[in-house]
């Protein structure tokens, strides 16, 4: 069910993409993303949100006509080079985005720069490119990546935390993330452990925490590692004596869906919920269920996000990418679009300054498990990198 | 003092969670003769199996009954249809066709269950933990686990040594034309035998499903495991498959476990962590090399293989 | 046993053909498809070496990209200290394909001496298992290499190696060179075969026990071949990295080195030309299957395209044992 909706959708998206380039050239747009292996559910999400905006104007962004490309990167750097090759040579594409891990983005965006185009970031942002290595047409819809785990730095300090074990994958994500962490927690690390990559057990890990006795734990485990650790932290009987407090990326839906009660009590940091009130965010989620029949996880929101940042350029321009690059980018600067988060500026480095919610998973009184918003814990948030970033 | 018993217990829960993987494929190793990369994929349809029917009826045991049941009913579908084609074939075309089918496997059940892991808690009667040592609380579940280990070594122990079955099945190994001349139908035993292990690799599934993310690929992670543990045991062998399993669940826990802290006596924090958590990760493989260099065929090899 | 002269005569078109490939499909607008037919000719070059001692050798290695990422990561790791102006162990970091390539080849010949010599005092089911583990020792070493990225890899930021007088950086340029040295390398197996240390390691192949008899050091002639594949795996992997100007614990996959034993298998064990032709069926099928299930109305499908490739590899194995190539020369001789 779930995919004849979806491929109607895009059947119609392309249909009418097709349709429309017998009168003018749609803006090609390219979507690099992950949709195989275990972290497919990640781009899929990004992509349908996308394609939500785009279908939303039937086939167009900004009232321009849009063509997307999708293809699947399988999470490998080398095929993300690949692609990025044949949509920019053969397929002259003028609008890049897509990337989820970080790990591809380095590989894509150089590629993408260099030939001209532009790239819009739904939701990877290393270090790398905010700080001296930040570009002109290079813009990011989402956070950068240290951002993430900084707010939740800023959460506990305002949860009274004075000290916290910390863990992460051994890569460097996982690096940045606890450094990010430690950039703003005030309090002391009790212990800090890097865990192998894709690991199943985490029993030695869980008996450390337990010798460690901190009192709140910090971890940046996504998807299925987060998924690992939850079930047996909470088997442990830790969860509630050493509560969690974590980054979005460790604690989404798919992972709430996939834990239940062992994610309740758990304390994350969001720049966007689907309980935030406000118009745009309304129309995004009921449309967004309309279409899909679920409910849009906060990579879904980055992709609708990205969507309306580039339909507000080509509004401005009438439609010009490389034609008036000046007119583009300056259009894309002033993001001049109704944000489903509220708010959404620029810093000088291209990256988002956004307000970070801070929030609880909590048990509703029928059983439903949901991540309520509870305060604003930081608003306006620039990244550490910004001001290494010669652009204005 | 207490830490470390603690991590020792902790070693030997996964190493026989392991053994638990690695018993259904040393015994169609051992006895059949075919390496099954698609061992991981049957565990895998375990706990997809316990995860589905437990959702369905509300019931843990249901769910694993379904898992045993589809589990099992997989793997007799794939010996009729590929792997029984492959007993007299060499190691290479078995590792390539298994291969095929945890490419082929992964998809379907991509297809059929969507990308998003499934839900599986650890049933009420097991929730929860006691207090072994003073302090320290340890999970009823990871108990149970090593309990359901035990029972299935002596199963398989009993199987293999005890019953007439098993004697045929020793024998038709070693002499699969002297068998079916006895009158006894080669074929049919090994589709059942092959059954048999997929039933064993769905129970572990089924059993690690509560603890770990039901997803797919969650089958690879373990597969390589579980191959070092045959293989470091000795191929074929369930005591060898035993001692292998808590050989690496110690070691691989032990190396999480002190690993960072030990190296951080010789050097700065910020590289002990790196290096240690970067070590600790290639610690079985070490010592699986080390072990095959001392003893090419394992630490309890089987006489009489074929090939 | 020479090859014939219309044998010869079909070589050298193909070879012809090949050459003349990338600016075909620059004539037809299909510029991006030369990535494509440069990852087929360096993936072949890695599939050959390993067929070298898989078809010939009987030696099952479950761990062959372990060589093809060392090779890969000498590029990477010196071209990451070109970049960074700052040396590894007193020798400066470089992007001259004259010093670097060499480097690589001989460390991964280095690693192929040392693992080969281990592995190979097992055999068997061990034998691949503990290829196998040696690879996925490499590949946890080069993810915890915080240095050089980590599990997200070396970008080469100054783009490919130099040679005086090529300009790597031009795909075209890349590919012939690539292509030119997949014909040096299958000449050079070919006549490795049909020498007398192939006839050796083919009859160890076929009866280990008789040539240990007839006093031969089998041990010695194994060891030779392994390091030998390993160092062409080695170059392979000096080539990708050049291509996709990136190097990663990816290289060492267990999955990659799987990939290699399919393209062998895939293309006809065994044989000379079979590897390439199984690189290029294998990656074109990743390549062209996800579109062909668009065209045919499945475009929701189409990252599912392992279901259809699972189930053809399988096919491969249980029906046609020769592979592509025995496919083609059993119609052949059928007629």
């Amino acid at each position: 069910m779930k995919m004849t909706i979806k491929s109607t959708l895009l059947a119609s998206a392309v249909s009418l993409t097709m349709a429309a380039s017998a009168l003018a050239e749609p803006v090609k747009i390219g979507m690099i993303t992950t949709l195989s292996t275990g972290a497919g559910y990640l781009g899929e999400d990004v992509r349908d949100g996308f394609l939500l905006a785009v279908s939303e104007e039937g086939g167009k962004l900004g009232g321009t006509e849009v063509e997307v490309l999708v293809e699947d990167d399988g999470r490998k750097p080398g095929n993300g080079k690949q692609i990025a090759d044949k949509f920019l040579k053969k397929d002259k594409v003028e609008i890049m985005t897509g990337v989820i891990f970080s790990n591809i983005t380095p590989v894509v965006v150089p590629l993408t720069i260099k030939a001209g185009a532009f790239y819009v970031s739904p939701n990877s942002a290393p270090s790398i490119f905010a700080g001296k290595g930040c570009m002109e047409n290079y813009f990011v819809a989402s956070w950068q990546n240290d951002s993430l785990h900084e707010s939740a730095g800023v959460y506990a300090n305002e949860l009274g935390y004075k000290n916290a074990y910390i863990l992460a994958p051994n890569y460097q994500a996982g690096k940045d993330s606890l450094a990010g962490f430690k950039r703003y927690f005030k309090g002391e690390i009790a212990g800090e452990t890097y865990t192998k990559l894709g690991q199943t057990d985490y029993a030695a890990e869980i008996a450390k925490i337990r010798d460690a006795n901190p009192e709140m734990v910090f971890h940046f485990l996504p998807g299925g590692m987060g998924i690992n650790f939850l079930k047996q932290y909470s088997q442990a009987g830790l969860k509630d004596k050493f509560p969690l407090v974590v980054s979005t990326a460790s604690m989404d839906e798919r992972i709430m869906s996939a834990v239940k009660d062992a994610a309740v009590g758990v304390k994350s940091t969001a720049h966007w919920s689907v309980w935030l009130e406000n118009d745009a965010n309304k129309a995004f989620v009921d449309g967004f269920k309309k279409a899909y029949g679920r409910t849009p996880t906060v990579y879904a929101s980055q992709g609708y996000d990205a969507a309306k940042l580039i339909a507000s350029a080509l509004k401005a321009t009438g439609g010009k990418v490389s034609a008036d690059q000046d007119g583009f980018r300056s259009a894309l600067k002033k993001a001049d679009f109704a944000s489903v988060r509220g708010t959404f500026k620029l810093a000088n480095n291209n990256h988002p300054m956004n307000d970070w919610l801070g929030q609880e998973v909590v048990k509703e009184a029928d059983g439903t498990i949901v991540n309520k918003v509870v305060k604003v814990v930081a608003k306006n948030h620039k990244d550490a990198y910004a001001d290494q970033c010669a652009l204005k | 003092m207490l830490l470390l018993l603690e991590q020792i217990l902790n070693g030997v829960q996964l190493g026989v969670f392991l053994f638990l993987i690695a018993a259904g494929l040393t015994l169609i190793f051992g006895i059949m003769g075919v390496i099954n990369l698609a061992h991981g994929s049957l565990f895998m349809v375990g706990a997809y199996g316990a995860a589905f029917f437990t959702q369905l009826s509300g019931s843990f045991t249901i769910g694993l009954l379904g898992a045993l049941v589809s589990a099992g009913l997989t793997g007799i579908a794939m010996e009729l249809a590929i792997m029984r084609r492959l007993y007299e074939r060499d190691h290479l075309d078995q590792v390539l066709a298994t291969f095929g089918l945890i490419l082929f496997t992964n998809e379907l059940v991509t297809i059929l269950f969507g990308r998003t892991p499934l839900f599986l808690d650890v049933p009420p009667i097991l929730n929860g933990s006691i207090e072994i040592f003073p302090g320290v609380d340890y999970p009823v579940y990871r108990l149970a686990i090593i309990g359901v280990g035990i029972l299935v070594a002596l199963l398989l122990y009993l199987i293999i040594t005890r019953t007439k079955a098993g004697m045929l099945i020793r024998a038709g190994s070693t002499n699969r034309d002297m068998v079916a001349v006895l009158g006894v139908d080669i074929g049919t035993m090994f589709t059942l035998l092959f059954g048999l292990g997929a039933v064993f690799a769905g129970l572990a599934g089924a059993m690690a499903g509560p603890l770990v993310s039901v997803e797919v690929g969650m089958g690879e992670q373990q597969l390589i495991l579980a191959f070092v543990v045959t293989v470091i045991g000795g191929i074929g062998s369930v005591r060898g498959a035993l001692v292998g399993a808590l050989l690496v669940g110690v070691v691989d826990t032990l190396g999480r476990a002190f690993l960072a802290d030990l190296l951080k006596l010789f050097m700065d924090s910020a590289s002990a962590d790196g290096i240690g958590a970067g070590l600790s990760s290639m610690s079985i493989y070490i010592m699986m090399a080390i072990i095959l260099i001392l003893r090419p065929n394992g630490l309890f090899p089987v006489a009489a293989q074929r090939h | 046993m020479m090859p014939s002269a219309s044998k010869i005569a079909v070589a050298g078109t193909i070879i012809l053909l090949a050459a003349l490939l990338p600016y075909g499909l620059i004539a037809i607008d299909q510029e991006y498809l030369i990535g494509l037919a440069s990852r087929i000719v360096i993936y072949g070059l890695a599939a050959l070496s390993l067929n070298f001692i898989l078809g010939y050798g009987g030696m099952v290695s479950f761990g062959h990209a372990a060589y093809f990422g060392v090779g890969a990561y000498v590029v990477g790791i010196l071209s990451f200290h070109a970049f960074e102006g700052s040396t590894l162990f007193g020798v400066p970091g470089s992007d001259s394909a004259l010093f670097v390539w060499p480097l690589a080849i001989l460390l991964s010949a280095f690693a192929a001496l040392v693992l080969g010599y281990l592995s190979l005092r097992t055999s068997g089911v061990y034998f691949i298992m503990i290829t196998l583990a040696f690879a996925q020792m490499l590949y946890f070493m080069f993810v915890s290499l915080e240095r050089y990225g980590g599990d997200d890899g070396v970008i080469m930021y100054n783009g490919r190696n130099q040679i005086p007088g090529l300009d790597l950086s031009d795909e075209v340029t890349l590919y012939l060179v690539s292509l030119v040295v997949l014909v040096i390398f299958m000449g050079l197996f070919a006549m490795l075969v049909r020498s007398r240390f192939g006839m050796v390691l083919r009859a160890c192949k076929q009866n280990e026990a008789r040539m240990l008899a007839l006093g031969c050091n089998v041990q010695r002639y194994k060891l030779t071949a392994f390091v030998i594949a390993g160092s062409v795996a080695g170059l392979a992997g000096v080539l990708n990295a050049n291509l996709t100007e990136f190097v990663s614990p990816d290289y060492v996959h267990w999955t990659k080195s799987g990939d290699l034993m399919i393209m062998v298998v895939l293309g006809g064990m065994g044989t000379i030309p079979g590897p390439v032709i199984g690189s290029g069926v294998f990656l074109a099928l990743e390549e062209f299957l996800p579109g062909l299930f668009e065209l045919i109305g499945l475009a929701a499908y189409k990252e599912h395209w392992r279901i259809v490739f699972g189930p053809l590899l399988i096919l491969v194995v249980l029906f046609a044992r020769g592979g592509i190539l025995g496919l083609m020369t059993k119609g052949k001789s059928d007629a």
